[in-house]
């Protein structure tokens, strides 16, 4: 009687324990006697999943916060109507501009660099990335992008590998203006995609497609042999693997931090003061989103370069990873959620249920017991 | 009151307030509102039971499944009435009467012990074998004869 049927699916030790995060019912804590009301009293779980209908802390991750109007008066209105006259009529002309000449200069340079230095490795490449470069800061110029870098510039040293946050696909090109990283990313259809397999393919990048499950093992092959290569890029990884609206930071995945090498954080934390950088795929596409951005006054964020982490003795890599976006979240002030992001496109294991499930039944058999 | 306009008017939300008997005020309802506009993806004026799973905190609740009956396919009015048991101005009778409806599966108003057993169940999953829950309606004996003779 006093047995409890051991879970068939064993607990999944991969991730930290939810039961810290969330709101505890009175059902958790140990009662010395519990009552048999107690047991058939289900109103805490009856409160709880009608607080999880009323708000959770998941969806508010994902959640654009678009700006309070401040137009609606008289001498407001026509001000922000200048205002919009001179960013779609003005500045966006311009910033086309500009950024059609960038990519102008960049497709003439890069071609003939691609397929005349065949040849000649190390300069090829040392060419394509100052190249990779070069657009990147033109796409940055095309929004007008105030970014303010705090911390020393990454370094190309083999066994170390970047993890930031991610808010947008634009947090690549931010990164990627100040070093040619190759970034490990889903595999985009469109003229992203097009991008994707002609010039980030040059710099090192790896694929991923996140609806096949043999992919993991595979990519986490293909990372291992990018880290261990000596002239390989300095490898940019977003554990997170989706877009978060930079208020929260949702689970970080493993991978990047069972490779046995060095973890670099960068923090990166978007001013929503003129837009919110925040690209929320479920309600646009990456084209509306760059016009969204190259429409308005400034896009203003902040980079923290942060100091290189190592595995702990005795420290596991969800652990490490934890400790890592802690490091991440306080820094670009950001409040941590228990959630994997991945949740956004599937139902959470039932492990999690079982948890509460057998936690509960804990309680009964003592109970049980006790008589 | 439109199903596809995103504006609460006064009237509509009297009318809200009135089919949950003022268990909530007019701010909360406004609040109520966002929520639901949040929940129902697809915007056709309804809430779906696949769009409440896709709320993570609640999927994982054991008695979810419990309260998908009760769930499926609400329109603003009911689940503003869904939620008001749970309301601090919610009267005991009215938080009862839906403690009562979760129990009482097959809706015939009076919960068997069969019902009361398969709660049970969802509240323990698999951690407690059929047999240990049998001992419930010993336990229970047992423990009315105790009440009796103190």
């Amino acid at each position: 009687m006093s047995k409890l049927n051991k879970s068939s699916s064993e607990l999944d030790l991969d991730r930290p324990n939810i039961e810290d995060y969330l709101p505890s019912g009175s059902l958790q804590d140990s009662h010395p006697k519990l009552r048999l009301r107690d047991l058939l009293d289900i109103s805490p779980t009856l409160t709880e999943a009608a607080g999880a209908i009323v708000d959770d802390s998941f969806t508010r991750c994902f959640k654009s916060n678009p700006p309070e109007p401040w137009n609606w008066n008289v001498y407001l209105f026509p001000l922000w109507c200048l205002g919009v006259v001179v960013r779609y009529g003005v500045l966006f002309p311009l910033r086309a501009i500009v950024l059609t000449t960038g990519w102008i200069i960049f497709l003439s340079c890069y071609f003939p660099v691609h397929f005349l230095l065949k040849g000649h490795d190390k300069l090829r490449k040392r060419l394509e990335r100052s190249l990779v470069e070069l657009i990147c800061s033109f796409f940055v110029a095309s929004w007008t992008g105030v970014v303010r870098y705090h911390g020393p510039r990454p370094s190309m040293r083999p066994k170390q590998v970047f993890v930031a946050n991610h808010t947008s696909m634009i947090d690549f090109i931010i990164l990627e203006q100040m070093t040619a990283f190759a970034v490990i990313m889903q595999k985009h259809p469109g003229w992203v995609g097009l991008l994707q397999s002609t010039i980030l393919e040059s710099l090192g990048c790896i694929w991923f497609n996140r609806s096949e499950s043999k992919d993991r093992e595979i990519v986490a092959r293909k990372l291992r042999e990018h880290v261990n290569g000596a002239d390989n890029n300095p490898l940019l990884i977003f554990p997170e693997g989706t877009c978060v609206n930079n208020h929260y930071t949702v689970m970080f995945k493993k991978g990047a931090f069972e490779l046995g090498c060095t973890v670099c954080p960068i923090a990166i934390k978007y001013n929503k003061i003129f837009v919110d950088a925040f690209w929320n795929s479920r309600k646009q596409s990456f084209t509306t989103h760059l016009l969204q951005l190259m429409t308005s006054w400034a896009v203003v964020c902040d980079v923290w370069y942060l100091e290189p982490q190592n595995l702990k003795p005795g420290e596991t890599p969800i652990e490490f990873a934890e400790r890592v976006r802690n490091i991440i979240s306080v820094r670009a002030g950001l409040k941590k959620v228990p959630w994997d992001g991945y949740l956004k496109y599937s139902r959470p294991s039932p492990k999690l249920r079982e948890l509460k499930q057998q936690s509960f039944a804990e309680s009964v058999l003592r109970h049980l017991e006790q008589k | 009151m439109g199903n596809t306009s995103s504006m609460l008017t006064q009237y509509d939300i009297e009318e809200v307030q009135e089919h949950c008997s003022n268990t909530f005020s007019q701010q909360e309802i406004v609040s109520l509102y966002q929520r639901f506009c949040q929940l129902d993806r697809n915007g056709c004026g309804f809430i779906s039971a696949e769009e409440f799973m896709t709320v993570p905190e609640f999927a994982v609740n054991p008695l979810s499944q419990r309260l998908f009956r009760m769930l499926d396919g609400l329109n603003f009015k009911e689940f503003v009435a869904f939620l008001s048991a749970f309301s601090s101005r919610a009267s005991l009778q009215q938080k009862v009467e839906f403690i009562f409806k979760v129990y009482d599966t097959d809706g015939n108003g009076k919960v068997t012990f069969n019902e009361m057993l398969d709660i049970l169940r969802d509240l323990t999953g698999q951690f407690i074998s059929e047999q240990q829950r049998e001992f419930f309606p010993m336990f229970l004996r047992k423990r009315a004869i105790q009440r009796t003779l103190c």
